[in-house]
């Protein structure tokens, strides 16, 4: 691998760039391997990688749809924070927010994780409860999160719109100062080209098409659009297709896949400092290093897997950006899309065993799933290497919908009376 | 933004419509006597397909009365509509090809 | 030097009207009618940007909405100044001040651009492969100054005061785009009687037939035949025409979204006028006429100010009277170019060659523009452009018959004209889902086959002659028409000397002389994205165009490629080794052109912003001087100060108030729903846990709702009306979802069941009369009813009259006190209220808001569903197990009730909390531990639900959620603060009248 630093990249301005090689090899698919991770996109770009570098295995292909990481990596809006209610959901994202902190020096490739912090708007008295309680929770965990009033969120974020005189006015948030955003694409390139680098074979424009199973119903590999790869393990890293890929091994999922859309606006200078998030009026928003405000709409309420929704759901966001940040008024949507999100009923993930042995899945990330992508894509790896879930994820299991323990962080935010 | 057909209202912008999920799932006559596996499979489990679903809407804010929907979720083209209580209708294959297209 | 390139007789600005602006801080003067490009060629001036990356001089390119280059700045103030405006849109008027964009001192010049000299160490991505030693460095020097260096134009810092509007539209057909093909199709349409809406971005109809001095249409100019078409459609009353209207959103089902810009153009706008409106069109029909964009050549220089597209200087002379430079040099693939020429020429602009890069080509026009004179130099490209803040020369070089390239000749020139062949604009297209299909002829992609009711006519689908441009357009709007419903006929019109449709065309890099490592050859302008920058994302295996667009960044400028995709697939074909229609396109994301945040927004700000819902109290509340607090959709008074007071003041003595005397408080926010029919009581038993069928006529219970999944969803009191009819109450915000729920499983599950459900939540007034002296206030106004507590006991309801006002009236309370829950018709309910509070002076009667309702229900353990439950709380866990029937078969969540962990011992039941020191209050949210040394992370046991100040008991009290907590009462619990541990101890959730001696009087 070649190495990149800023030594080399002015070696290689030398020769007009014309040395540098491919960031991960292109293969043709082998007709076996003792793996097979379905999805390549950042969890299971990253699940490769943890395989190979923390458990030797290197016989593993990734195998993509499309093109590398064009699903949800390539569509959400990059939130990274760990400030979750459950001991549960706190332990697994801290464990994936601890990740990012050194995933660039990891994989020698500048993800630009910016901790800028995120600021979570309270409106209302219960709002305030709830974020309190959130507060208080992760301090315990040993995970940073804490209060401000109205002033100070807005001394943290200038533009916020603190005045008693809006509908729902700033009653306070709490603040997580080790959240940030990071460079989506860079994520599951960085990956890639780790993995690659210690063997594992990434093969895009490959889609599955059918599981293959051994007469005790193990799974055996997968047919795809490239021909039959065997595999003694398969695991399935396809989020908003899980249904679609586990339905292959006549595995039911309890996920809905919904459209989930995004926006910028066009770039301008720094006029953002952190993120702010309001669940209580659908307001999410942080700027790139590209000066673009970067706005996270609501999910369409139908299964759909069009990519896209209705204008009505991102006009909605943006009433509430206009109300919390007036100044932005005038700014000006320049692009927006759709990806496709799998939810569960409680709102948090399965990263666990299926029925089917030998087949594994890392789904229901619904809206949230970026911020995961080290720990999950590591988990995952763990999960598949030993046949049995580390600690931090033994509890989202498939299971516990059937044994009623859910780990809900939604229904914990539960509206106010 | 969809264009969905209250079988008692007509055709009506989607922004009047709730969504109820996946439709024909009843609920089963005595619960109690369901496994955990099988409450669950009622419960939570749902094939969430890529390409013809059956669904239900409401009209919240028209008639307030829930209907079902045959969609395409690969196209969100809508095959038809028809009232609750109907069973799944049987749709030719040229009808299907033309919502997935 | 004013105005010193107007070419006069040409073009369509308003010779008489001279308006005066600056740019810069320099005062020009411009003609009405010009865009503010326009102005500023007229004035000789190109410079009017700088790149993103590389801060590079840039000139205007395009005479539309394609503009990568010359964005600005437009308006004055922190509130008002709007960034990256493109000044090809721009229109002037008196008075317009615009400023540059992403330089530092000045545009002239700019210290960034000393990142040009760093380019080579800057390529496609350098960013990922630097910046990462040492890792603290990254948060703290390298990303501010990446920041700092990127965006382009500086946002606003102050509220924006313009509002903007919106509207919801279906017509028959909609037209987008008003060029030849569109006017066509709208006149079809219009003239069948369909509703008909026609829209065009730009602020006069007509597209390419305002800058089309040659042909003639039905023997008349182009441009008049535009005024008659115009006039034609503006006397149809079925046809509506917007200008200055981006059709920018293609959605399903044919949704497509306009964005009308209303007052931006205008110097004095009368100040009602909304800056811009948003439409959402539902169209049966749609036409798609969105015309065809000229491409740009990929060659060293290609960015320096006085390099343009040919069609854009054709624009700015036959349109805007303006002549882009004195001497012009022209490099085409293209035979449209050579019109250009002609036109130039005529105008007086010297046209020094016209390097045609097809080794032989011929056409009518060709042979035109050499019959005037002009220099033709067929197979000859252009090695590159000269010049820093205005291009002074080009070298040309001859393409050899080996592929290689020629000595490259000098040219001077003041200006450099660049034709690589027209794109369709497929963008609205590709957003409807339509698939596109690559034309083998045209080398582009035109649309194939549609997803949505619509078709596409004219340029945006390979037609150019202008006679098939106005058949095409026309035809469309006539099917157009006859699929609405509508029958048609195809006007038709005869077109005389209009110029054969170009030939030719390119896509990608042009071949150069000589490897050129350091040379820049611009694909995508604004973000700097260079040939080389293209083909190094291939070398790095990139090999998706997508991932090549990612890597690069071109086309994710705020042209979104308009001018940069078809170049960029080129060049990455050509570096793939594949065809260009194997390696696709990017997704067209919407917008077309970018829209502004504020239309979106529309009215939805300030109290717009959500429905505010108001009790008929409230005003007497806001009289009072009560402060609100929001609950969901409703506005709820907290609690209502006297003088001086703080909320804790007030709310201590509200509840000495009630507790001692009477307190009146407005419950008419509770969610209210009617629940009649033969089969009501069957209904409420399968809706709620608890048991309905023995409840009589005349009483209340207390009703528990669970989802299916086992968990508290809802409460409130509900009462037996009659047989067949019970008033349910829910809380204030579950009220709709509650609704909701219950339809579901009526009409769905229980089709069977005979009840009707009505939401008569705003139906009703209730007035909570609650305190030892409530029964003795209300008696005397309730028209004889006898309301004693052997007529009217605790839990019961009666239906009567106050003042002769219909009421029912239920003996519940929330507050452990004597209480009545007076409902009656909402617009009687102020004065009912009203009459209430006089009766009550005597007695001291005291408002309360909900603060002191929360302290009253939490000194008696009352849950609030969503306070003390969560959505992962039982019935049990919340101390509501006795409310769950036992003997009923099923009930919603009765079968998730009894899954192994919902009667876990371990889970978090409710339970009273007593801090040592009376007057510490905990905090809401506090969390709960046995051992307070632990380190972190701790065994967390619980959280506190609610904790308050009880005036009544003299010291503070609390509800929690503890693990196992009903077998820990006694027990010491500690709550980690920062800093510091409270001891707590573990008490029953009841601390006030626990055997409820004071509700049953």
């Amino acid at each position: 691998m070649q190495k990149f630093s800023a030594l080399s990249l002015a070696r290689k301005a030398l020769g007009g760039h014309l040395g540098w090689t491919p960031q991960w090899r292109s293969v043709e698919p082998k007709p076996a391997y003792d793996i097979v991770i379905v999805g390549g996109g950042g969890h299971g770009l990253g699940t490769a990688y943890y395989l190979a570098k923390q458990h030797g295995l290197r016989n593993i292909a990734v195998i993509e749809r499309g093109w590398l990481a064009g699903g949800n990596t390539a569509r959400n809006t990059t939130i990274i924070r760990s400030n979750y209610l459950f001991n549960e959901s706190s332990s697994y994202y801290e464990h994936s927010l601890k990740l990012w902190e050194t995933l660039s020096q990891e994989l020698n490739y500048n993800v630009m994780f910016s901790q800028r912090g995120c600021l979570m708007v309270a409106h209302t008295v219960h709002d305030v409860q709830v974020f309190k309680r959130h507060v208080h929770a992760n301090r315990l965990n040993g995970i940073d999160n804490e209060w401000l009033s109205a002033e100070e969120a807005k001394a943290f974020c200038p533009p916020l719109n603190i005045s008693p005189n809006i509908r729902y006015p700033v009653l306070g948030a709490s603040l997580q100062r080790r959240a940030g955003t990071a460079r989506h694409d860079a994520v599951a390139w960085g990956f890639a080209r780790a993995a690659s680098d210690m063997g594992v074979d990434i093969i895009e424009n490959c889609e599955v098409t059918g599981i293959l199973r051994g007469p005790g119903g193990e799974v055996r590999g997968v047919e795809t659009t490239r021909g039959t790869i065997r595999a003694g393990k398969v695991g399935v890293s396809a989020a908003g297709h899980s249904s679609v890929v586990l339905g292959m091994a006549g595995v039911r999922l309890p996920l809905q896949s919904n459209p989930l859309q995004a926006l910028v606006s066009e770039p301008v200078k720094p006029a953002f400092p952190t993120i702010v998030m309001s669940n209580t009026i659908h307001a999410y928003i942080s700027q790139s290093d590209k000066g673009e405000m970067v706005i996270g709409a609501g999910t369409d309420s139908y299964v759909s897997y069009t990519q896209r929704g209705g204008l009505h759901i991102p006009a909605h966001t943006l009433e509430a950006i206009c109300e919390l940040f007036p100044m932005f008024r005038r700014l000006r949507m320049l692009r927006s899309w759709g990806g496709i999100t799998d939810n569960t009923p409680d709102r948090s993930p399965i990263t666990a065993k299926t029925p089917v042995p030998g087949l594994y899945v890392n789904c229901g990330w619904g809206t949230g799933g970026f911020k995961a992508t080290p720990g999950a894509a590591n988990l995952f790896a763990w999960t598949i290497a030993k046949n049995e879930p580390h600690p931090i994820n033994a509890p989202f299991t498939i299971e516990r919908f059937r044994d009623g323990v859910m780990i809900d962080e939604a229904a914990a935010a539960a509206v106010a009376h | 933004m969809l264009l969905i057909r209250c079988p008692y209202c007509g055709e009506r912008s989607e922004i009047e419509f709730a969504n109820g999920g996946e439709a024909h799932i009843a609920r089963p006559a005595d619960p109690m006597s369901q496994t955990d596996e099988e409450w669950a499979q009622y419960l939570y489990m749902r094939d969430n397909p890529k390409g013809l679903i059956a669904e239900r809407w409401r009209h919240a804010h028209g008639c307030n009365r829930f209907f079902n929907a045959l969609r395409d979720t690969r196209t969100d083209r809508f095959v038809m509509t028809y009232e609750m209580g109907r069973p799944r209708p049987e749709i030719d294959a040229a009808t299907l090809a033309e919502a997935a297209r | 030097m004013s105005q010193a390139f107007r070419v006069p007789g040409r073009g369509r600005v308003d010779s008489a009207r001279t308006v005066t602006f600056t740019f810069d801080g320099r005062r020009f003067q411009g003609q009405a009618g010009d865009t503010l490009a326009s102005a500023l060629l007229a004035n000789g001036h190109h410079l009017m940007g700088r790149s993103f990356k590389y801060h590079r001089a840039r000139g205007v390119v395009s005479a539309g909405s394609d503009e990568p280059n010359a964005l600005v700045a437009v308006g004055s103030g922190p509130a008002l100044q709007t960034p990256n405006l493109r000044a090809t849109q721009v229109e002037v008027y008196e008075g317009l001040t615009a400023v540059s964009q992403n330089r530092f001192p000045c545009l002239q010049f700019d210290l960034g651009a000393v990142n040009t000299l760093a380019a080579p160490l800057l390529p496609a991505g350098f960013y990922y492969k630097t910046f990462m030693w040492p890792r603290s460095f990254w948060d703290r020097v390298y990303e501010p100054v990446i920041r700092r260096a990127a965006g382009l134009g500086v946002a606003p810092t102050a509220p924006d005061p313009d509002h903007y509007a919106f509207q919801y539209a279906h017509c028959d057909v909609l037209v987008a785009g008003a060029g030849p093909a569109g006017l066509a199709a709208a006149l079809a349409a219009g003239r069948s009687g369909a509703q008909v809406i026609l829209a065009d971005e730009t602020a006069e109809v007509g597209g390419s037939l305002l800058s089309d001095r040659t042909s003639r249409i039905d023997g008349r100019p182009a441009a008049l035949w535009v005024a008659d078409i115009l006039a034609e459609l503006a006397a149809l009353p079925n046809v509506r025409v917007l200008t200055r209207c981006t059709a920018f959103n293609y959605g399903p089902h044919n949704m497509v979204a306009l964005n009308q810009r209303l007052t931006e153009h205008l110097a004095d706008p009368a100040p009602d006028m909304p800056r811009e409106r948003l439409w959402q069109v539902r169209a049966k029909e749609v036409v798609l006429a969105a015309g065809a964009l000229e491409r740009p050549l990929v060659f060293e220089g290609n960015d320096r100010p006085g390099v343009m597209l040919a069609s854009a200087a054709q624009t700015y002379l036959n349109r805007y009277g303006v002549a882009c430079g004195k001497r012009a040099v022209i490099v085409t693939a293209d035979d449209s170019a050579y019109r250009v020429a002609l036109d130039l020429h005529a105008a007086g602009v010297t046209v020094a060659a016209i390097a045609d890069l097809r080794p032989a080509p011929d056409s009518a026009l060709m042979r035109a523009a050499q019959g005037a004179g002009l220099t033709v130099l067929p197979g000859t490209t252009i090695q590159r452009a000269h010049g820093s803040t205005r291009v002074h020369s080009v070298e040309l070089a001859r393409l050899l018959p080996d592929g290689s390239v020629g000595k490259g000749q000098h040219w001077r020139a003041d200006l450099v004209l660049m034709s690589g062949g027209y794109t369709p604009s497929v963008h609205l297209f590709s957003q409807s889902r339509g698939k596109l299909a690559f034309d083998e002829r045209l080398g582009v992609y035109i649309p194939g086959e549609s997803a949505e009711r619509e078709r596409s006519a004219g340029a945006c689908r390979g037609v150019y002659a202008l006679a098939d441009v106005l058949a095409d357009g026309a035809a469309a709007g006539v099917a157009a028409a006859g699929a609405a419903g509508f029958a048609a006929d195809a006007p038709s019109w005869a077109v005389d000397a209009a110029d054969a449709p170009g030939r030719g065309g390119y896509a990608g890099a042009l071949p150069r002389r000589g490897k050129g490592l350091l040379a820049m050859a611009f694909v995508d302008f604004q973000n700097d994205v260079t040939a080389k920058d293209v083909k190094l994302a291939v070398r790095e295996g990139f090999r998706s165009i997508e991932h090549i667009k990612r890597y690069t960044t071109t086309g994710m400028a705020t042209d979104q490629g308009k001018m940069s995709n078809v170049n960029a697939l080129g060049i990455a074909a050509d570096a793939l080794g594949r065809p260009v229609e194997k390696v696709g396109l990017t997704t067209f994301r919407p917008p077309f052109t970018p829209v502004t945040f504020g239309a979106f927004a529309s009215h939805a700000r300030g109290d717009l912003f959500d429905p505010d819902r108001r009790t008929p109290i409230d005003p007497w509340a806001r009289a009072q001087g009560a402060v609100f607090e929001d609950v969901s959709l409703w506005r709820r008074a907290r609690y209502f100060p006297r003088g001086s007071e703080d909320m804790e003041a007030a709310v201590r003595r509200e509840c000495l108030a009630v507790r001692g005397g009477v307190g009146i408080f407005d419950a008419s926010t509770l969610g209210k729903i009617e629940v009649v029919g033969p089969d009501a009581a069957t209904f409420m038993n399968r809706m709620y846990v608890n048991a309905w069928t023995k409840l009589g006529v005349g009483k209340c219970r207390y009703g528990l709702m669970c989802r299916e999944n086992g968990f508290v969803y809802d409460d409130g009191v509900v009462g037996r009306i009659a047989q067949d009819r019970f008033h349910v109450t829910t809380t204030t915000g579950g009220a709709p979802g509650v609704l909701a729920m219950m339809e579901d499983y009526l009409q769905t599950e229980w089709p069977d069941l005979d009840v009707w459900l009505t939401s008569t939540t705003e139906e009703w007034a209730v007035i909570a009369l609650q305190g030892p002296s409530a029964r003795a206030v209300l008696a005397p106004l309730v028209d004889g009813l006898d309301i004693s507590a052997e007529a009217l006991p605790h839990m019961s309801l009666v239906e009567g009259t106050i003042g002769g006002v219909p009421m029912r009236l239920f003996r519940v309370s929330f507050t452990g006190e004597l209480g009545f829950e007076i409902n009656v018709p909402a617009r009687q309910g102020r004065a009912v209220w009203e009459a209430i509070w006089d009766a009550g002076q005597a007695a001291g009667i005291t408002p309360y808001g909900t603060e002191t309702m929360h302290v009253l229900r939490a000194e008696k353990g009352y849950i609030i569903v969503g306070q003390e439950t969560d959505g992962t709380a039982t019935p049990d866990d919340a101390g509501c197990g006795w409310a769950v029937s036992k003997v009923k078969a099923d009930f919603v969540g009765k079968r998730s009730l009894v899954l192994p962990a919902m009667q876990a011992p371990d889970r978090r039941q409710l339970v009273g909390l007593l801090t040592e020191a009376p007057w510490e209050v905990l905090e809401e949210g506090a969390q709960l531990v046995a051992r307070p040394d632990e380190a972190i992370p701790m065994h967390v046991l619980g959280h506190v639900t609610s904790s308050y100040f009880s005036a009544t008991l003299g010291r503070s009290i609390a509800l929690a959620m503890v693990s196992g907590g009903r077998a820990r009462v006694g027990e010491t619990l500690h709550v980690p603060m920062e800093g510091r541990t409270i001891a707590v101890t573990v008490t029953k959730p009841v601390f006030y009248d626990v055997e409820g001696a004071r509700l049953n009087v």
